[in-house]
């Protein structure tokens, strides 16, 4: 029952030919209808169950059987009910279909009953029109045999017409060529020509045809002379000269010949801009060498000059009324010169050249293969010659670029240069020119950095002899300059205080920003808005081995170096180096130990990217080498301060007959020198070393009094000492003394403050106070006034150290070895001594 | 072996002969009395091993005046030296010098030294006093001097020699002197100057030696604390430096043998042995000896030969307390060396036993 209706369905789509879509279809009608068997494969399976009763393939009998066996009566029963329901549901159902689609078959079976009728009329005029047809094709038949004679023969005829323009032309063709020759209408001519050609040389076995073409081949070669002349004269325009060219390579002229002439040509206008370009190389012997390097002007200015770009100050600027501008023009001019002129006019020649024999479209018998490789051959091997000249003349001119003054001005010039350079590059591919280009412009970077370098060191240096002067200046007056430099002492100690710390720090703020300057300048080269800035070279190594590592790093290092050598060259007399300027150095190491290295290449690589692709100088080891140069200085300080009160206590003790010398009443006046050198030299050093550490003092340092050796120590000490057989006791408390202090060390290094340095000088000057005495032989009065001295120096001295004990050991070791070299050890009364020294 | 030495004791001055006996270790000494004042200089003759000269200080008068003078040590001293070292008595009984004859001077100043003539007959004295350098004859018994030729030191200030060494090289023809801070060479056939190294030390010139090998060579400390090594043929540049002493360098001596050990003290209290092989006659050890060594055994020692050896500081003594004055090196045996510092200690020491198989294999 159901079947049923699904067999009207698919009648209605037979026109579905598709089988894919006749399934999409059906899939759609199902969906409709909300049926689940479909006659295919899959529900196949299902309706071949004869017991389905909605199958194809149901059995009524199979079915009862199966229900009878298998159900109870009650089950049969409603089964049975259930089924009547189900048949007469389905049975309104297929009446309300009836009716529903009654009229639609009313409808149909009218149409097509109409549709019968008009076919047939139609069917009657199709007959007709078929006849008539037949009638028109007879007619044409008879028309066209009618007329195939005459046909035939207007198409020989215009044949023969064609021909005898051809041979007319042919015979027209040497005046005509001789006319296009008085016009100078080359190309005309040439194309006439070529045309006939071929023509000619088929049939020169005919006599006629042969005197026309002898007369055409002097016409030609007249013509081809009047161009090769042409082109020879190169007076004519790039235009021009391409058609002379191409004319003649169309002539068959051999293309090699051409292209040597044509480079030849360009050769001799290249090398009158190279000539001028030489000309301008030889600088007038009369400004030339003010204009590279302007002795009259300091390295200070030469280099403040380089913010300023070509401010009229500038030595190299053409504004500068002192040079003749004509005779002498600047690097950047230069450039734009030659760039002008020469480079422009070669990527002139390139391109008109490529033009005519490179790139020109392969046509007929002309093309023959081998010519554009030939041509660039020859292209290459002659813009290289030219180039070379070129670059060697510009190389020279940046050489001549000495001064440092406006790098901005060389930098615009090499990126000017370089640019150009670029489109040879974009004309040649594969020409060496641009990356040789490139190679003078690093190397022209290198020189430069070298340059910078140089100007650098001498900046210092000046700056340094700036100092030196600056410290001089105020002792001028005090002191002759020989023999008196520690009468200078206290001079320096009013002097400095103000202007000791003030030239450290202008020294090193100008040497700071004289760095400043110089890496802004340099940083010039990697500036975005230049060309070559992207090279690798200018990324890469430029940064981190020229600018960080020859530039900053080997500055850097000169300034330790040069400082190292102040304790060096000035021999050992320490005459020639100011002392205030080894502490000056000194401190400014150790400033750039802590924090200038530190800062100026931090600045560095920030500016310039570094990116340390190459093992570069550590930070670390920098300062190593400023601390190791700040110790050396600061020791050789102590030893030059402490030779000379050295110098003062040994002259002292050994000028004087100490054996006749008067009962003491005052303290020399040495000793009070040393004092006071020592308080200023404690000043000096205050200025630029913080105070350090020092032990705990006693609670009256300067009230101790000698006890040790005046008193009980004293007496049991020489007491003895005049019987021989005990010798061993003299010395048995000293000994025991030394056993239990440590060992003092001289000239030992020290440490970055006050304090020790003051502990070093003091020990040295003590020490060689005792050497001295040593050597000398003693009065009693000797001995008392050398008690007075070391009184003296005790009260004064042991402020300045860091451990007064040690001064209180070397001066009680002085008046012990003094005692011991006494004829007549009768010490003075501390008492005594106490009053003399306060007296003053 | 024999070791002179000069000890100050209170008013009473002594010539202490120390005698060291290498295998036993045991140190003996006997005592001269020196009468005519403290000594600031010794030095034994060449020839007699009985007879030497000092330079000692005379008080008179509240004058101190330095004279030179030649003595003869008595002959029992040496049959003294076999008693027991401990008995106090030898110290108690001491013996006198006998006085040979005066380097009169009188007229030229201060003596600062008295040299021999090195190997020779024990005839020929250099004393240098204050700027004379005077070359003194002997008679045989020594007991009469007279001044044969002499040399002045001429120029503005004070000139006054320090310290001197008589070349035992040219036929013994060549002094050395030193004068503040200058070296000087002379010429003892014409008493003239041949040389002369302006600000060889930064301070005053302490000391001189010859290397004994070498006869350019010579080796020079100072005030500077440095030891400097000069080839006499270049002045200009020490050959070498040594900078090891934290104060002045009081003397220098060369090994007598082995010239590459320097030995130096210093008021720093330190006595530093020094291994100078790069400028010694025997640069680079024994190479020569390589293929003649076949032996198993010294295939390891040769080995270690073969190893330039650096410039290097052999070994540092600190046993004294104070400022060490002098060093001398034995005449007997090249290993052995004395020092002798202010607080009057007198030091012996050896060469380390290691150093020495290196140089002698």
């Amino acid at each position: 029952m159901d079947g049923d209706i699904c067999a009207t369905d698919t009648a209605t789509t037979p026109p579905d030919s598709d089988p894919a879509r006749k399934r999409r279809v059906h899939g759609m009608l199902k969906l409709y209808y909300g049926l689940n068997e479909e006659g295919k494969t899959v529900d196949q399976a299902e309706s071949m169950n004869p017991c389905d009763i909605n199958g194809t393939h149901f059995d009524p009998e199979v079915y009862l059987n199966k229900l009878r066996r298998e159900c109870s009566l009650g089950e049969l029963m409603d089964q049975e009910s259930c089924m009547v329901k189900q048949i007469r549901s389905l049975d309104s159902d297929m009446q309300t279909l009836v009716y529903e689609n009654y009229n639609k078959f009313i409808s149909a079976t009218d149409t097509i009953r109409k549709m019968k009728n008009d076919f047939k009329k139609m069917e009657d005029e199709m007959d007709c029109l078929s006849t008539n047809m037949a009638a028109i094709t007879e007619f044409s038949a008879h028309i066209s045999g009618t007329l195939q004679d005459q046909h035939a023969q207007i198409t020989k005829l215009s044949g023969v017409h064609t021909l005898l323009r051809k041979l007319q032309f042919l015979f027209e063709l040497p005046a005509r060529l001789n006319k296009c020759l008085e016009l100078q209408a080359y190309s005309q001519a040439v194309s006439s020509h070529r045309r006939a050609r071929c023509v000619l040389q088929q049939y020169s076995h005919m006599p006629s045809f042969r005197g026309i073409q002898d007369d055409c081949h002097a016409i030609m070669d007249k013509l081809a002379q009047e161009l090769r002349q042409k082109f020879r004269d190169g007076g004519s325009s790039a235009e021009d000269l391409s058609e002379c060219v191409e004319l003649l390579l169309q002539l068959d002229e051999p293309a090699e010949e051409l292209c040597d002439k044509f480079l030849s040509h360009a050769q001799s206008r290249l090398e009158a801009n190279l000539r001028g370009l030489e000309a301008e190389l030889r600088p007038p012997l009369s400004s030339g060498p003010t204009s590279v390097i302007d002795p009259s002007i300091g390295p200070a200015r030469r280099l403040s000059a380089a913010p300023t770009a070509g401010s009229p100050a500038d030595p190299t600027s053409p504004g500068n009324p002192f040079l003749s501008s004509s005779s002498r023009t600047d690097i950047l001019e230069f450039i734009d010169r030659g760039c002008n002129e020469f480079v422009s006019s070669l990527c002139l020649v390139i391109a008109s050249y490529q033009e005519l024999f490179v790139n020109r479209p392969q046509e007929g018998n002309l093309a023959s293969k081998d010519i554009p490789h030939m041509a660039i051959g020859k292209l290459h091997a002659f813009v290289d010659a030219l180039a070379t000249c070129y670059f060697s003349l510009v190389e020279r001119r940046i050489q001549e670029e000495k001064s440092v003054g406006d790098n901005s001005l060389l930098v615009r010039a090499l990126d000017r240069f370089h640019r150009r350079l670029q489109a040879v590059a974009k004309l040649l591919p594969g020409s060496a020119v641009p990356s040789q280009g490139t190679e003078i412009v690093v190397r022209a970077a290198r020189e430069r950095i070298k340059q910078y370098l140089a100007a650098l060191q001498s900046f210092y240096l000046d700056s340094l002899r700036d100092v030196r002067q600056a410290l001089a200046a105020p002792r001028l007056g005090g002191s002759s300059a020989g023999g008196g430099s520690h009468l200078a002492g206290p001079a320096t100690g009013k002097d400095a205080p103000a202007s000791l710390p003030e030239l450290l720090s202008s020294l090193s703020a100008s040497i700071l920003n004289q760095i400043k300057s110089v890496l802004a300048s340099v940083h010039l080269f990697t500036a975005k808005d230049i060309t070559f800035s992207n090279k690798p070279y200018f990324k890469g190594e430029f940064c981190s081995q020229g600018v960080r590592e020859s530039l900053v790093v080997n500055f850097i290092k000169f300034v330790c170096q040069s400082s190292r050598q102040f304790c060096e060259s000035a021999g050992d007399r320490g005459g020639s180096t100011p002392p205030a300027l080894l502490l000056l150095l000194s401190r400014l190491c150790l400033d750039y130990e802590t924090s200038t290295i530190t800062y100026i290449l931090t600045l560095t690589d920030e500016q310039f990217l570094v990116q340390h692709h190459s093992p570069v100088t550590a930070v670390a080891a920098l300062c190593g080498e400023a601390r190791g140069a700040a110790q050396k200085l600061l020791n050789h300080y102590v030893k030059v301060q402490g030779l000379i009160i050295s110098q003062m206590l040994r002259k002292s003790v050994e000028t004087r007959d100490w054996v006749n010398t008067i009962e003491p009443r005052n303290v020399r006046a040495v000793m009070k020198r040393v004092v006071e050198d020592t308080t200023s030299i404690d000043v000096q050093v205050g200025l630029l070393y913080e105070e350090g550490v020092r032990k705990a003092h006693s609670s009256d340092s300067s009230k101790r009094t000698f006890s040790v050796y005046s008193g009980s120590r004293q007496q049991t000490r020489y007491a003895p000492s005049y019987a021989p057989s005990a010798p061993m006791d003299t010395n048995l408390l000293s000994n025991i003394h030394k056993l239990f202090s440590e060992r003092i060390d001289i000239f030992s290094p020290v440490e970055f403050n006050k304090v020790s340095v003051l502990t070093g000088i003091i020990k040295i000057s003590l020490k060689t106070f005792l050497e001295c005495v040593r050597l000398r032989t003693f009065g009693r009065y000797g001995l008392q006034q050398i008690q007075v001295d070391c009184n003296y120096l005790q009260m004064y001295l042991w402020r300045f150290v860091s451990d007064e004990n040690l001064v209180h050991f070397l001066l009680d070791e002085i008046v012990g070895s003094t005692a011991h070299r006494c004829l007549d050890p009768a010490p003075m009364e501390q008492s005594v001594i106490e009053v003399i020294c306060e007296r003053g | 072996m024999e070791d002179d030495a000069p000890v100050i004791y209170g008013l009473e001055f002594q010539i202490h002969i120390i005698d060291f006996d290498d295998e036993n270790n045991i140190i003996s000494k006997s005592v001269l009395q020196h009468q005519a004042g403290e000594i600031w200089h010794i030095s034994a003759s060449p020839a007699d091993k009985a007879v030497l000269t000092t330079c000692y200080n005379k008080t008179s008068e509240s004058r101190v005046v330095t004279c030179g003078a030649v003595w003869r040590m008595p002959p029992e001293w040496e049959s003294g030296s076999h008693e027991s070292p401990d008995d106090p008595h030898n110290s108690h009984n001491p013996q006198n010098l006998e006085l040979l004859c005066h380097l009169d001077n009188s007229s030229h100043g201060n003596a600062s030294c008295v040299l021999w003539e090195p190997m020779g007959d024990g005839k020929c004295v250099i004393s240098l006093a204050d700027n004379h350098a005077l070359l003194w004859d002997l008679t045989e018994s020594s007991t009469q001097a007279t001044i044969s030729s002499s040399a002045t030191l001429e120029g503005k200030g004070q000139l006054k020699f320090t310290a001197g060494k008589w070349s035992p090289h040219h036929n013994c023809t060549q002094l050395a002197t030193a004068n503040d801070t200058a070296i000087r060479g002379w010429d003892l056939r014409t008493m003239s100057q041949i040389y002369c190294i302006e600000n060889a030390h930064g301070q005053l010139v302490r000391d001189l030696d010859f290397n004994p090998n070498k006869q350019y060579y010579l080796a020079s400390c100072g005030d500077d604390c440095k030891v400097k090594f000069w080839d006499v043929r270049n002045i200009n540049e020490p050959v070498k430096n040594l900078e090891e002493h934290s104060h002045w360098v009081w003397s220098v001596r060369y090994n007598h043998s082995h010239d590459q050990l320097v030995l130096t003290g210093s008021s720093d209290s330190r006595v530093i042995l020094s291994n100078m092989v790069s400028i010694s006659s025997e640069p680079f050890g024994h190479l020569v000896d390589d293929d003649d060594l076949s032996d198993a055994e010294d295939n390891h020692q040769d080995e270690k030969t073969k190893e330039p050896l650096q410039d290097s500081i052999i070994s540092t003594y600190e046993e004294h307390e104070d400022s060490v004055y002098a060093v001398e090196w034995s005449s007997a045996d090249p290993w052995l060396f004395a020092s002798l510092s202010y607080d009057g200690r007198l030091v012996i020491n050896r060469v380390p036993r290691a150093l020495k198989y290196h140089i002698l294999l």
